[in-house]
């Protein structure tokens, strides 16, 4: 546990020492509210649905700004540390790979929470000012979801950094998974027949549509933690086999 | 302290180290010696538990590395060839998360980075960021990581590469007070340093050892072979049959003289025989000038090169 948190907290210094989270948080910040604006204003104002349609659209467009924002948090988790030579350090230190990884999955998700939860603000603004107030329950369900979401899309990205020792290849690598299962939803919409309900059931951002109407749906948890889990699962694994290559 | 026997690594078709075996005694600094590509970190990076063997088992501090991995982990102090540094971080909270990552507790790590700043002379430097040091900082930086934590044996691959002549001598004095309550494994391609620092030298070569003994020793064995160095004023052919002729030569070589009329010859005569005042007696009977004769012991240099060469110098006559 201590030298998880050793791990974890040396991430946080990297993130947060250095101007990247600063830079990512205040881009994603300002987007966001950019776009919040551009939603309450577009918003149907006789519409007594109107409060629950920004909401939705709100968070639908949070999903939507991860597919870019978390592969520049992710893409140098273990490609820099291979470039820099420092993964030799973390391996011949008495820590086990699951700690690394782990470590390294919390500090990125810590990063990812500090991007999102101060975007509840204009959440709960629009929520207080409406009359009639829609269900608080979705925008509890909202964020879990986006955080599931965000959870799932990280520990891919993880894994495909540590894939390779070049930022640049992570970074393009963990893009073009995002949309190619972005691009699976999109396929997949109002298809019938078995095919087409596994594929809906694999999509990311299917179950997150259920989080965003207020469902807490037990199948949608499942997914995004068995997603999390194979996939740092995976980076384990990715991170062992470190040990029996040539470099 | 540390036991290594009949290690293998294969990658794929290249045999990188090849049945390697020996041991080093507690308090004791072996050198490594080879040439780029000998096999040296690898076997380090067995001995660190950084990757695993093809075959053959290595313990270090009584810990097998293949089983005990996380074990031999926590008794060794490494500097990879390259100092595995972070950047953003200032030196003192680097060396704060080498000491958290090595398990090391909250009241012992004040203590613990004080005493590897003050050894490797880093004192002034525990705020600075490590991206804005020097090349010779950073390499005292990467050897401070790897005794930080005070472990019982400390492996350094290359440690004074990088280093300024002073630096390289500050690092020697370090390494050498170390010995004796830290054991020590440095590799090195540099011969000085191994006669300098060390106990007693590995020679490896394209994965195999050459030879194993103390630098003395390695000094003293083929110094025995003796080689004898003359300038003489003689007939050339003359002078070749003669020195042919002494018992014991086994190898007479002319080279290009120096002075007009004057022969430079080396001499290679066999192990345990000093012909020298025989070839002078024999050189002054025939009435020729001996201007000049030495012995010249074989230098590690030469040691080393006899021994890694000695597949091209058997090459050669086959073309």
């Amino acid at each position: 546990m201590r030298s998880l948190y050793a791990i974890y907290r040396k991430e946080m210094g990297h993130y947060f020492v250095s101007p990247v989270a600063y830079v990512l948080v205040g881009l994603f910040l300002f987007l966001s509210g950019f776009f919040f604006d551009l939603y309450v204003n577009a918003a149907n104002e006789q519409s007594p649905d109107a409060p629950t349609w920004v909401l939705r659209a709100f968070l639908g467009f949070l999903a939507l700004v991860f597919l870019f924002f978390l592969p520049m948090v992710t893409m140098g988790v273990y490609a820099e540390e291979r470039k820099r030579g420092t993964m030799e350090l973390l391996m011949t230190s008495p820590i086990t790979e699951l700690q690394i990884v782990l470590g390294k999955f919390l500090a990125s998700l810590t990063l990812f929470a500090a991007m999102l939860l101060p975007t509840a603000g204009c959440v709960v603004f629009i929520w207080m000012h409406s009359d009639p107030r829609p269900p608080f329950r979705i925008v509890l369900s909202g964020y879990l979801g986006a955080l599931l979401f965000g959870g799932a899309l990280l520990a891919l990205g993880s894994f495909l950094s540590s894939l390779t020792e070049n930022q640049i290849i992570a970074a393009a690598l963990t893009f073009a998974a995002f949309l190619a299962l972005w691009a699976i939803d999109f396929g997949t919409r109002g298809a019938s027949g078995p095919a087409g309900q596994v594929l809906q059931y694999l999509s990311v951002i299917n179950h997150y549509d259920d989080f965003t109407r207020g469902i807490i749906d037990t199948s949608g948890v499942t997914y995004y933690l068995s997603f999390m889990i194979l996939f740092i699962f995976l980076t384990v694994r990715s991170v062992d086999s470190m040990r029996w290559r040539r470099a | 302290m540390i036991e290594v026997q009949n290690l293998t690594k294969a990658y794929g078709l290249v045999t990188a180290v090849d049945h390697v075996s020996f041991t080093v005694n507690k308090g004791e600094i072996l050198g490594f010696l080879g040439p780029n590509g000998a096999g040296k970190t690898t076997t380090m990076r067995i001995l660190t538990g950084f990757m695993p063997a093809t075959s053959g088992t290595a313990r270090v501090s009584g810990f097998d590395v293949a089983t005990d991995s996380l074990e031999v982990r926590r008794h060794i102090g490494y500097l990879p060839e390259a100092p595995p540094l972070y950047p953003d971080m200032s030196v003192g909270s680097y060396l704060d998360f080498v000491l958290r990552i090595k398990n090391i507790p909250v009241e012992r790590r004040r203590a613990r980075v004080d005493d590897a700043l003050e050894k490797t002379n880093l004192g002034d430097k525990r705020n600075e960021l490590v991206k804005r040091l020097s090349r010779g900082y950073k390499q005292r930086v990467g050897l401070a990581q790897a005794l930080v934590h005070d472990p019982d044996v400390i492996i350094l691959d290359e440690p004074t590469v990088g280093l300024d002549p002073k630096q390289i001598i500050e690092v020697r004095h370090l390494i050498k007070s170390l010995a004796g309550t830290h054991t020590i494994i440095l590799s090195t391609h540099i011969l000085p340093e191994v006669s300098m620092t060390c106990d007693r030298v590995v020679i490896i070569n394209k994965g195999k050892i050459a030879a194993v003994d103390t630098p003395q020793n390695l000094t003293t064995q083929l110094k025995s072979g003796q080689r004898i160095q003359l300038e003489v004023r003689a007939p050339e052919k003359p002078l070749q049959e003669l020195l042919g002729q002494i018992p014991g030569t086994s190898r007479v070589q002319l080279d290009a003289s120096r002075t007009e009329g004057h022969l430079a010859a080396t001499v290679e005569a066999a192990p345990g025989k000093d012909i020298r005042s025989v070839v002078a007696a024999k050189i002054v009977e025939k009435g020729w000038e001996l201007y000049e004769l030495r012995g010249v012991s074989m230098s590690l240099e030469d040691i080393f090169l006899e021994l890694t060469t000695d597949d091209a110098a058997h090459a050669q006559p086959s073309n």
